[in-house]
């Protein structure tokens, strides 16, 4: 009985959280003009409404470009930040690692206000570049996190046994360093991307004309639901699960290690 | 025989502690040095300063008449095995042992055959494409040496580098160490906690105590005639005696023994005590230990003065047994206080 309660339980809360985007992707396959039932599809019409759409497919290289390029610099960048931390003694230390994970707690649409006002004062215009950098900020925290997280003492050990053959500081980094950390670094990077890849409220303060998928999926909702927003969420969502799964992977490796 | 490494006068503290004092030590080419003392003696900061890893707050350290004080580990012709190995985890076995050859800039060719020779002196010469999880403590133990070996340092340091093998392996390797360390040439500089490790490696035994060298020497010399009370406690067991000295003797309630200078304290080993007919003792402990009983006796006439004997493993001595015991006189060390 106790397990049927609980089973039950288990059907209704999985229920709540996936039957939107069930609904969502199935309607993405309707056959006619409207998103509603009575389904009558399957049909393929509506993904290639949305792949001869040059506005979306524009977005959506725009979208692989920032994410890509963004998650590697956030990884870059949170991995010599997880060095830096881990190895030096800093003055403050822990008051400046906790500066570098604040923006974790800071919501999206403040930190995207302030970079529009600074870039309005410095006079960077709204681009993807100004995105872009939005996406570093709210991603490198993140990064940091991760890859500190797996910096121990062994390692220091490791990199001072390379020092002691006689590696250089950059030797140390890309040779040892970095591939020691590698599952780190790569979970790091596709969690970026997963961020990255459907981040709205920054993309949507600092582009103007060339903008990412999100943003231009919004565009599109405004002049109402058609079966081809279903179809591009649903390649939306489709990318996220592959990124998520891909992380998840690293994620698992770095433990079996 | 002019020193190969020269320590002068090193005093290092971590903030308010200080955990060397003044310390001076000659290493001898060719030789293998054990710095042997209890965690906290500050054997392990003297080899990272070998090691260039910790700048000494005062002090030098000179390697072939050269001056390495300041100088980084890379740059100095030292190597270390550090205790967990410390091998690169993503590279097989044979890149490890090529790595600081790779660091020289030596062709790969060159390092891969050199690497191999020395894999094979280690008596791992199959395991070149393995990755260092695939090896076992012990054989990880070997690489870390081949790797450090194979840069042809003119001193390699070991930090406690059998600590975290099982004992029966621990044994296996420390004569490997050896026979290892005797066909290279190179001077060995290895830090222990364990005595019977250090007697079995040492050429030269330094005994370390609070960050200051209580005694060095050979083992030998350093066990059957120990200069401190330190000394004769940590080197194997030792029974103390307080006594008064006076006439190039010292008397004690166990005897009277020579002392060459004047001394408030003897040490006895359990080796040199035996059954015998001197001194009348109510034994209170017996320990069986395979090859001898440990027996710990107290004297009839002072019961608050214990004494440690080696018997013989056949001896029927029970705990509350009255014994006879006699002390080999020509054994007693005369402690300087």
């Amino acid at each position: 009985m106790t397990k049927l309660i609980a089973t039950f339980y288990a059907a209704a809360l999985y229920g709540f959280i996936f039957l939107p985007v069930a609904v969502l992707v199935l309607f993405s396959f309707q056959g006619s003009l409207f998103p509603i039932p009575p389904f009558n599809g399957p049909s393929l019409r509506w993904y290639g409404a949305v792949l001869g759409d040059q506005r979306l497919t524009t977005g959506l290289l725009n979208s692989i470009l920032v994410a890509v390029v963004t998650s590697a610099i956030a990884t870059l960048l949170g991995f010599l930040s997880a060095w830096g931390f881990a190895r030096f003694h800093l003055p403050a230390s822990a008051v400046l690692r906790g500066l570098i994970t604040l923006p974790l707690t800071v919501s999206y649409l403040i930190i995207g206000m302030g970079l529009l006002i600074f870039f309005n004062w410095i006079g960077l215009p709204k681009s993807l570049v100004a995105a872009g950098i939005g996406h570093v900020v709210i991603n490198l925290p993140l990064c940091f996190a991760i890859v500190y997280s797996q910096m121990g003492e062994h390692q220091a050990n490791i990199e001072r046994a390379a020092r002691d053959l006689g590696a250089a500081e950059w030797q140390v980094l890309t040779l040892i360093t970095a591939p020691m950390l590698w599952p780190a670094l790569f979970a790091s990077f596709f969690l970026s991307m997963t961020f990255s890849w459907d981040e709205f409220v920054i993309s949507f303060l600092l582009t103007r004309f060339d903008t990412t998928l999100p943003v231009e999926i919004w565009n599109m909702l405004r002049a109402g639901l058609n079966p081809k927003t279903n179809a591009v969420g649903a390649l939306v969502f489709g990318v996220s699960i592959v990124l998520a799964i891909v992380f998840e992977l690293g994620m698992f490796r770095k433990r079996a290690a | 025989m002019s020193a190969l490494v020269s320590i002068e006068n090193i005093t290092h503290s971590f903030g308010a502690t200080r955990v060397l004092s003044d310390v001076s030590l000659a290493i001898a080419p060719a030789s293998y040095t054990v710095l042997l003392g209890p965690s906290g003696s500050g054997k392990t900061t003297l080899l990272s300063i070998l090691g260039g890893f910790l700048q000494p707050g005062q002090g030098r350290v000179l390697i072939k008449g050269e001056d390495c004080t300041a100088m980084a580990p890379a740059k100095r012709p030292t190597a270390t095995v550090f205790q967990d190995y410390a091998l690169f985890p993503h590279m097989s076995i044979g890149s490890n042992v090529g790595f600081g050859l790779r660091m020289k800039g030596v062709a790969k060719a060159e390092r891969d055959s050199k690497a191999r020779a020395m894999l094979d002196l280690v008596g791992l010469a199959q395991s070149f494409d393995k990755k260092p999880h695939q090896l076992s403590g012990g054989q990880r133990q070997r690489v870390a040496l081949a790797r450090a070996l194979v840069v042809e340092p003119a001193v390699l340091l070991l930090d406690e580098p059998l600590g975290a093998l099982d004992l029966k392996l621990r044994r296996q390797m420390q004569d490997e160490l050896k026979a290892i360390q005797k066909r290279v040439g190179t001077a060995f500089v290895h830090v222990t906690h364990d005595q019977e490790e250090a007697m079995a490696l040492a050429d030269h035994v330094v005994v370390m105590n609070h960050g200051r060298i209580e005694d060095e020497g050979s083992p030998e010399r350093v066990y059957g005639r120990p200069a401190t009370r330190f000394t004769a406690t940590f080197m194997g067991e030792s029974t103390i005696i307080a006594g008064v000295s006076a006439n190039g003797m010292i008397g004690t309630a166990v005897g009277d023994f020579a002392a060459p200078q004047v001394t408030t304290h003897v040490a006895i080993r359990p080796e040199h005590v035996s059954i015998g007919h001197d001194i009348a003792a109510r034994a209170v402990d017996v320990v069986y230990q395979g090859s001898f009983k440990r027996v710990t006796a107290v004297l009839q006439s002072a019961p608050d003065i214990t004494l440690l004997a080696r018997l013989p493993a056949d001896a029927t001595t029970k705990p509350g047994d009255d014994l006879r015991l006699t002390i080999d006189a020509a054994h007693v060390i005369a402690l300087k206080d």
